[in-house]
């Protein structure tokens, strides 16, 4: 019954998406807008898949999300007019900072885990927003925006279609999804499961907890920073807002509001934020304020989120 | 060059001693009660500002002694309502409860306030400079170090000496035996963190004196003061102040021969401690 009712979700999430281009404008939305849910989706899901299936708490994602952007940006922008390129750049860049920070910070746990994800986000935010002959500084970095890829039996024009743009993204987005769920059901996503609920048992069954949760950390940075490419590539602008301690905060609680501990929770999280910042800050000058009574509002009457609401057990 | 570097070690100190003062609070509520306070930047923008707004009613030195006291207030106010429903909980809650207090904060003080930069006034004998030689070594500076050295040193003594202080400390090693041998650990929790706030609103009003007013002026800080804390050793208050002068020396040292890696630096810092001794400087084994 449950499994019935676990498909039955998984196929009306994905109806939703395929079709969302062709209903977003008539509920008063935009294709931009429905682009921008599924990007920041997937960062909070990459996010997820740490926190709500490891158990281990960064607070520092905006990092590899914006070596993701920044990646992106000064590729197409110094060294090749290619999107594809762009894109592989920042992951990379995105991939190689999280293995070697990962290598220092795997040891930690808890409180301690989040205050150093923290901390060394700004790293990245000072370098963006200090080498400004490079980066633009705290202009950000434009002069440059996506190109259309060629496909060898013809080119995907991203640049005047939104529409494709944002199949493109969608394209993204389900493989990054699907290889974080096909990980989930696997014999290492299991081993994840077990660190979270109970690490001490899992280190004594002989489980390379470090190394688990290392992978898990590398993993969930890659994706993040995929969904960083994409997001740069929607603004055609690299902003070092991006790398900065609040958009980390706000995957976090874009987690938190869906629900940590269901798989499609962040994506509802993300389409509840996305939707709130847009409305909020055409309307009023103090949206900081406002974000930040949602975050205090969420945390005293939604801790579970949206999706938590509706179970009543934790289900992996 | 022999100026410009004992100029920017000066300075660093200076800087340094803020970001202890900052993270010495931050260290108090972190250690007690599991909660980074990410709103402590906030506090330490309110206490600013209040000394602003009171000062030309109580002049420099009411508002000095009056603005964190009233922040501290706040802050009681804050814990009793918002914080302390999620003492024991995962502290992702915490975190991002103070997270958006943070933002609500510096908004705040920004709609009260304005913006734009106001200027502070501290008191004439004060601003001059003590030597034609050493034209940095102003009264002021002078003036904040001494504070902060007093200010440190009546915390240390009132957590090795006091009831109060003995018994923050030994909530911070075992909070459940402290409770169950008759301690209303509540209260601790809340004293803890009027005093923690205390010193964000002190540094408020000492960086405003410096700085100039600015909504932005805690968020600036913050960071710094994780990163203090990390580099001390989580658990250890006098490794938080050591962690705060060391990057603040170091940040110093970096402006005279790289200025735009002067912010980067006490990261790279604090990667070299965490590969060497993760538990940080002065940090204890297995705590955390």
């Amino acid at each position: 019954m449950e499994r019935i009712g676990r498909r039955a979700a998984d196929a009306i999430v994905w109806i939703l998406l395929l079709t969302m281009p062709l209903w977003l404008n008539a509920v008063g939305g935009y294709t931009q807008l429905g682009t921008r849910v599924v990007i920041l989706a997937l960062a909070a899901m990459s996010l997820n898949f740490l926190l709500g299936y490891t158990g281990v708490l960064s607070f520092g994602h905006a990092a590899y999300f914006g070596l993701g952007v920044y990646g992106t940006g000064l590729t197409i922008k110094y060294l090749v007019a290619s999107t594809l390129a762009g894109m592989l750049v920042g992951v990379l860049a995105a991939v190689a900072a999280a293995a070697v920070i990962g290598a220092l910070i795997v040891r930690l746990r808890g409180i301690y885990f989040a205050m150093v994800t923290i901390a060394f986000g700004q790293v990245f935010y000072f370098i963006a927003y200090r080498w400004n002959t490079v980066t633009g500084g705290d202009d950000g970095l434009s002069g440059w925006r996506r190109l259309p890829i060629d496909l060898g039996v013809g080119t995907l024009d991203i640049v005047h279609d939104d529409k494709a743009f944002y199949y493109l993204v969608l394209a993204c987005f389900a493989l990054a999804v699907g290889i974080m769920a096909v990980l989930l059901r696997s014999p290492f996503g299991r081993t994840l499961l077990a660190i979270r609920e109970n690490e001490r048992r899992a280190r004594f069954l002989g489980i390379p907890v470090d190394r688990h949760i290392w992978l898990s950390w590398v993993i969930s940075c890659t994706f993040v920073s995929l969904a960083g490419t994409l997001y740069a590539l929607l603004n055609n602008f690299a902003d070092p807002h991006d790398l900065r301690w609040d958009q980390s905060g706000d995957f976090v609680i874009m987690a938190v509001l869906g629900g940590m501990r269901s798989f499609w929770g962040p994506l509802i999280g993300a389409a509840i934020f996305v939707v709130l910042q847009d409305y909020v800050s055409s309307q009023t000058q103090n949206w900081m304020s406002f974000i930040g009574l949602f975050f205090v509002l969420v945390v005293l009457f939604f801790p579970r989120g949206v999706l938590g609401m509706f179970r009543r057990r934790s289900a992996p | 060059m022999t100026q410009l570097i004992l100029y920017n070690v000066f300075n660093g100190l200076i800087i340094g001693a803020f970001y202890a003062l900052m993270a010495l609070g931050l260290s108090l509520i972190l250690n007690l009660s599991g909660v980074i306070n990410f709103a402590h930047g906030g506090f330490l923008a309110v206490g600013a500002y209040l000394a602003y707004t009171l000062m030309p009613y109580i002049g420099f030195w009411g508002a000095l002694v009056v603005s964190p006291f009233l922040t501290a207030l706040l802050g009681l106010a804050i814990e009793r309502v918002l914080i302390r429903p999620l003492y024991g909980r995962d502290p992702l809650y915490s975190l991002l409860l103070t997270f958006g207090l943070a933002f609500m904060l510096e908004d705040g003080t920004r709609f009260i306030w304005g913006p734009a930069t106001l200027p502070f006034a501290i008191p004439d004998w004060l601003a001059q400079p003590l030597s034609g030689q050493f034209f940095f070594l102003t009264g002021y500076r002078l003036f904040m170090v001494l504070l902060v050295t007093g200010t440190v040193a009546a915390l240390f003594l009132i957590l090795n000496h006091t009831r109060l202080g003995i018994r923050i400390r030994a909530g911070t090693l075992d909070l459940e035996t402290v409770s169950v041998l008759g301690v209303n650990v509540r209260l601790l929790r809340s004293l803890n963190f009027g005093l923690g706030i205390f010193l964000a609103g002190l540094a408020g009003v000492l960086a405003a004196g410096m700085l100039g007013l600015q909504p932005t002026i805690g968020s600036d800080l913050i960071m710094p003061s994780f990163v203090a804390i990390i580099i001390g050793g989580l658990g250890s208050l006098p490794g938080t102040l050591l962690g705060g002068l060391l990057i603040g020396v170091a940040s110093g040292l970096t402006t005279v021969f790289f200025p735009s890696a002067s912010e980067a630096v006490i990261y790279v810092l604090m990667g070299l401690v965490l590969l060497v001794r993760p538990r940080g400087l002065l940090g204890e084994e297995g705590r955390f």
